[in-house]
């Protein structure tokens, strides 16, 4: 009797171990849900309200909206397409597309009868893949400003008339460089660009630092590169060959990564990924301004006791400014368990309807450009200049846009250029040592 | 009471099956018994020794041989994955930081966990002490990682305001080629030590108070008995403590995950991080799996040599 009760107890656990390991799927499928996930904590109450007008067209299927930090985001995404726990839908970025793109994980989305000219120009082209299928829709767009603390421009006698005409070149650095210059001052008091000026003891930098920029120096180098004539590859999408062995490049990264040994831009050893980025830095007065993305228009309005604005990027050498402008989409995933539902959710996003309900958040802009519209007038509800980013998307004799890189093995490339870079910020490494780091990338691509 | 002391110990029971001794079958019974109730409550380990151990373990070693993104089936390649290992300057750059990493975490942390040890043993009796020395241990490595950057920021971080403001110069503890293995080293340590210090402490408890009062009868001072009769019967056990410790560093990932990432510019991409980056990054589940392999055999190979040289055992406890 004890050892029949021991044995059934014994039994149970065993039992409970196995079924434990297939209990956990949890991804609230069902034929009249529709799971979408999203990681801009931000975008949530736009994209809840998005879906009750999508569940209220379509009486029956229900969105279940998960969001999840940017890189658990990932993670998670990634352990899903290997258990099969994957969303239905989630929001897709161009740096990940290649991959997925590579790991056909990603469901066409051809019928959904996309038009490039309902969007805002390039966005929807982007999406396609190499076999000329479309894997995405347009959902928003972002581009990159200058970030700066008014009262220490202010201070500097730097009005946002003189902050929006800067120019910079990689000889001298140009007007833009005087300006970071200026901005910057030093223990004692002395401003970058006066005599006696101390680099190694600075008080407030002119410029912070966000890292190396990995591969594609969004929002570090690449309204410097790309105002200088330069690109990432041989062709705007998938390309066959990274161009980081140019000479214009490294000539600019040089000049860049110099503005830190003059003691003008934040040095590496002052950014962490987790505990201080360039907006912590601009929030904590140690920098005076910072280049970033359109995402980050709330959290530098948000910073308590600062006056944060925004001016334009400096023109370039080639007469032009320059700035990234990049597009999230909505992809489907090949295993999602409600595709039916998907399409209908996904064609619902990426309608006018959607992007200007998501517009009036005031959070992002939306692809559409009536969702465009819609956030603009929302940001300026809230007092918010949002022009130095939606002047580049309307004005395209001045500005440069340009894409991500969309190539193959997007994630290798990541994974050599984050140490080259760091190496170069970092510990003074020649910029000639991209050359080796870009025949490796390009033997890689051409596999 | 009275039946049992009423009852003198009889050497005969009459049960018994004809031709065995009684005795012996009763214990082969009880050994049949007890074969059944063993087997039953062995079954949840093992099941969980052959589903997470060893299956993924030889799964592990075939896919070492495979090129593998985990979406689509693995493809054989042989040897190639090995042959890339040996020629990928990167692998042996992160076994290098790993070593680095393993020699200063557990020089440190050995040393300091054995004068903890004995502190706690010759000075005090305090449980309170006792706890506060294993306080850091009940803190998640991903907690104390996070909070030591936020203590060790060059820019913003309390301790660089403290060092400041005594006069030196900030020290980019985690941001600097040279500083940030060494500080995920003793950060670490601060986490593990208490813990280590604990389970040296249990050695030295084993040791019979007899051996030092006879010593110091002798005239031998706490130093001397440290040496010669400490250390000596502590050995089993600090090699083992030793054996543990030097796998679990080898394996560190959490910290670096949430410190570094592996930077600046690859400064502290330790072993296991490179694995996990070319898996879960690359998808080269292949790659991964081979240096996988590699870990697993320099570890068998250290802990072998660990053993036999430190004699783990073997006590020299008379």
């Amino acid at each position: 009797m004890r050892l029949r009760t021991l044995t059934a107890l014994a039994g149970a656990l065993t039992l409970s171990l196995v079924t434990g390991c297939a209990a956990g799927e949890g991804t609230g499928a069902s034929a009249n849900t529709v799971t979408y996930w999203l990681w801009d904590a931000n975008q949530l109450p736009a994209y809840q309200a998005c879906a009750k007008g999508f569940e209220k067209e379509n009486p029956g299927l229900k969105v279940k909206i998960t969001q999840l930090g940017w890189s658990d985001y990932w993670t998670k995404l990634t352990a899903g397409f290997i258990a099969g726990t994957q969303p239905d839908v989630f929001t897709d970025h161009i740096q990940k597309f290649g991959q997925f793109a590579d790991l056909k994980v990603l469901e066409s989305l051809d019928d959904l009868g996309i038009k490039e000219s309902a969007y805002q120009p390039g966005l929807a082209a982007n999406w396609i893949g190499q076999d000329g299928h479309r894997y995405g829709t347009p959902k928003d767009w972002d581009t990159v400003a200058l970030f700066y603390n008014q009262k220490m421009a202010k201070a500097a006698g730097l009005t946002a008339e003189r902050l929006n005409s800067l120019s910079w070149n990689p000889e001298d650095g140009g007007t833009f460089e005087k300006a970071i210059a200026h901005l910057t001052v030093d223990k004692n008091g002395r401003r970058g660009d006066e005599p006696g000026f101390d680099r190694h003891n600075v008080k407030v930098y002119g410029l912070a630092g966000n890292g190396g920029g990995y591969g594609d120096g969004q929002t570090q180098w690449s309204m410097f590169t790309a105002s200088a004539g330069w690109n990432y590859t041989d062709k705007a999408r998938w390309g066959t060959k990274y161009q980081y062995d140019s000479k214009t490049f490294q000539s600019v990264i040089t000049w860049y990564f110099g503005l830190a040994k003059k003691g003008y831009l934040a040095p590496l050893s002052d950014y962490n990924i987790q505990s201080n980025q360039a907006n912590t830095q601009v929030a904590s007065g140690k920098a005076a301004a910072a280049f970033d993305g359109a995402w980050m228009i709330s959290t530098y309005h948000g910073f308590k006791g600062r006056d944060i604005r925004t001016a334009l990027t400096p023109v370039g050498p080639t007469g032009r400014r320059a700035t990234m402008m990049n597009g999230l989409a909505d992809s489907i995933t090949k295993g999602a368990r409600n595709k039916e539902g998907a399409r209908k959710w996904v064609a619902y996003l990426a309608s006018d309807k959607c992007q200007r309900v998501v517009g009036t958040y005031g959070v992002v802009f939306p692809a559409t450009p009536a969702g465009t519209k819609a956030a603009t007038a929302a940001y300026e509800k809230q007092g918010i200049d949002v022009t130095a980013f939606t002047e580049p998307v309307a004005d395209k004799k001045d500005f440069l846009t340009f894409s991500y890189p969309i190539t193959n093995y997007a994630a290798d490339v990541t994974a050599l250029m984050t140490p080259r870079m760091e190496d170069i910020y970092g510990n003074g490494a020649p910029v000639s040592s991209l050359d080796q780091t870009n025949s490796q990338i390009n033997r890689i691509l051409s596999q | 009471m009275t039946v049992a002391s009423s009852s003198p110990p009889s050497p005969l029971p009459l049960r018994g099956a004809e031709g065995v001794t009684p005795r012996a079958g009763t214990r082969k019974a009880r050994e049949r018994g007890d074969g059944a109730l063993a087997a039953v409550f062995i079954a949840p380990a093992l099941l969980g020794f052959l589903v997470f151990l060893l299956w993924p373990t030889l799964r592990g070693i075939y896919l070492s041989f495979t090129r593998f993104n985990l979406l689509t089936p693995p493809e054989w390649v042989g040897l190639d994955n090995y042959d890339r290992l040996v020629h990928d300057p990167l692998f042996w750059d992160s076994l290098k930081v790993t070593v680095e990493y393993v020699v200063i975490n557990i020089g440190v942390q050995t040393v300091s966990a054995l004068a903890i040890a004995v502190l706690l043993q010759r000075l005090t009796q305090s449980a309170v002490l006792r706890g506060i020395v294993l306080t850091p241990y009940l803190m998640s490595n991903v907690v104390a990682g996070l909070v030591w950057l936020w203590i060790l920021d060059n820019q913003l971080g309390i301790g660089n305001e403290i060092l400041q403001s005594l006069g030196f110069d900030r020290i980019p503890f985690l941001a600097d080629e040279t500083w940030a293995i060494p500080t995920i080293a003793l950060i670490n340590v601060w986490r593990h030590v208490g813990y280590t210090a604990l389970l040296l402490f249990a050695g030295l408890q084993a040791i019979p108070n007899d051996v030092y009062e006879a010593a110091r009868v002798d005239g031998a001072s706490e130093w001397r008995m440290f040496w010669r009769i400490t250390m000596p019967l502590l050995r089993p056990v600090l090699a083992v403590v030793l054996i543990m410790t030097v796998i679990g560093s080898f394996q560190v990932f959490d910290t670096v995950a949430v410190t570094t990432a592996g930077g600046p510019a690859n400064a502290t991409n330790v072993l296991q991080y490179y694995i996990y980056g070319s898996a879960f990054g690359r998808f080269q589940f292949g790659y991964a799996s081979a240096m996988s392999v590699a870990l697993l055999v320099v570890l068998t190979a250290i802990t072998v040599i660990q053993y036999r040289i430190t004699r783990a055992g073997r006590t020299d406890l008379g």
